[in-house]
């Protein structure tokens, strides 16, 4: 598996061939609780890195996820429309949010690793 | 997200800290929000065994004297003296416009004491109603510091009896003082059978210890404890009833007896007839958005071309009904159950059914 990448507003991002897979980390789905709705974007979409994409909502409160770098929008997971919980229950796996194509894969090295990130929690 | 410090402390802070609870800040106190297990899975256990939550942010009052009953009479749209011993009576502290100050829950202990409980983000002001309205009364007005928990389920009468506190006899909205410092009612806010069990702090650990021996129970937030009584239909005062609500609006007429409304004299009293005379021009509906998507409080509600019509008061994801739920005001002649309304969360247009509420039916044990 090649190398996650991961935002201080806690998303990941991974690259699997030319397009790359966006999720949010084990501590953000814990510190969300058990989401009930998750409002993903529309395929093709060009967004920009910090552009509030998907919205996650939780029993209590609906929280922004946001594009980790620029890119368009490829695929999103819908097996999230009917089971929201996946996030919670594999949010780096099964769980993951959408799939972009990277207009500057430059920027992932502006991103942490694993071990940057885990220090900042 | 984190475990911001915000205000006052609860008694057995300690105890949510080691049982691994996220806190939050709620009407000025330092409050458990979730535990470990999660809202989801803590409100189900709730609604299946046995849910124990601290409310202890919440103000008890003892009101006493030859005069407390014809005082509370005067402050709440109330007959106090008539409320019986050992009989606990839903209430509110009204303005003089009718507008909802608190909703209170007074119970009856003998012809001149009486319990007051109050919301913990109204305690100060409730308190300092009271005091500004006892002067023409034979009343003292007592805040007493205890730990109140709720023990809210189906197994709530059974893990009670099995820490040692029989309240079996108590039926739904009755109390009694079992103990010297304590009091405990049938009552709750989760629409579960269930108990609220005040104490002097320096025993509630114990307390607390051997009903959390009993597998049966276990600690619940208030993220579960809004879903529940969202669920259940339940108002929060600060939400879905404010100073600038009426109980007619709010549907809790109910709550004030037919004599009362009709020839009380209680702060609010005037308007509250003329309201009543005029009619309502909006009440407070249940609403179940359709699909999966949760509405939230504050969110406008809309007619089928875009007027504005009602507001959304409480809103959230109702996990036993397995969909959104949600309360709000409508215009009244929009509120008949079935009618079809619409919000917008996010530039998007989603549609609402105005619905009974319950959502989910009340399990109180009547006797």
């Amino acid at each position: 598996m090649s190398k996650t990448y991961f935002t201080s507003d806690h998303e990941w991002i991974r690259l699997e061939g030319d397009v790359a897979v966006v999720g949010i980390t084990d501590y953000a789905q814990e510190q969300l609780g058990d989401l009930v709705f998750v409002e993903l974007p529309e395929t093709g979409r060009q967004v920009t890195k910090g552009d509030a994409v998907v919205v996650v909502e939780s029993v209590k409160a609906a929280s922004d996820v946001y594009s980790p770098v620029d890119g368009e929008i490829t695929e999103v997971n819908t097996a999230l429309s009917s089971d929201p919980a996946l996030v919670n229950s594999a949010p780096m796996g099964d769980g993951w949010l959408f799939k972009m194509k990277l207009s500057n894969p430059a920027q992932l090295d502006e991103l942490m690793d694993e071990d940057a990130y885990k220090a900042t929690l | 997200m984190s475990n911001v410090d915000t205000g006052r402390h609860l008694p057995l802070e300690a105890l949510h800290i080691a049982a691994g609870a996220k806190f939050g800040g709620f009407a000025g106190w330092n409050m458990p929000i979730t535990y470990p297990a999660g809202v989801m899975k803590e409100h189900l256990h709730t609604r299946e065994k046995a849910g124990l939550f601290d409310i202890s942010h919440m103000q008890l009052f003892l009101v006493e004297g030859a005069g407390a009953a014809t005082f509370l009479s005067f402050v709440c749209p109330l007959d106090a003296s008539a409320i019986g011993i050992g009989k606990c009576k839903y209430t509110m502290l009204l303005n003089d416009k009718a507008g909802i100050i608190d909703d209170l829950i007074i119970t009856q202990l003998s012809p001149t004491r009486f319990m007051v409980v109050a919301n913990a983000g109204n305690a100060a002001k409730d308190e300092a109603h009271f005091r500004t309205n006892a002067g023409n009364f034979d009343v003292t007005i007592e805040a007493l510091p205890r730990v109140l928990i709720a023990l809210q389920g189906p197994d709530a009468e059974s893990v009670l009896t099995n820490a040692g506190l029989d309240l079996s006899t108590l039926t739904f909205m009755t109390a009694t003082e079992p103990r010297p410092g304590w009091f405990a009612s049938r009552s709750g806010y989760t629409g579960e059978d269930g108990f609220e069990v005040a104490m002097p702090i320096e025993e509630a650990e114990a307390f607390v210890a051997k009903i959390l021996a009993d597998e049966r129970a276990m600690w619940i937030g208030l993220a579960a404890r809004d879903s529940l009584r969202l669920e259940a239909g339940l108002c929060l005062h600060g939400q879905d009833i404010d100073e600038t609500t009426d109980p007619v609006m709010a549907g809790i007429l109910w709550a004030i007896p037919k004599p009362v409304r009709e020839s009380g004299n209680f702060i609010g009293a005037d308007a509250l007839r003329a309201i009543i005379a005029a009619g309502a021009k909006e009440k407070r509906v249940g609403l179940k958005p359709v699909g999966r998507q949760p509405v939230r409080a504050g969110a406008p509600i809309l007619d089928a071309v875009g007027n504005t019509v009602g507001r959304v008061t409480s809103g959230g994801f109702g996990p036993s009904v397995g969909h959104p739920v949600a309360m709000g005001y409508v215009a009244k002649e929009l509120a008949e159950p079935g009618t079809t309304l619409f919000t917008e969360v996010r530039g998007n247009r989603l549609e609402l059914q105005v619905a009974p509420l319950p959502f989910t039916p009340h399990r109180y044990r009547k006797g």
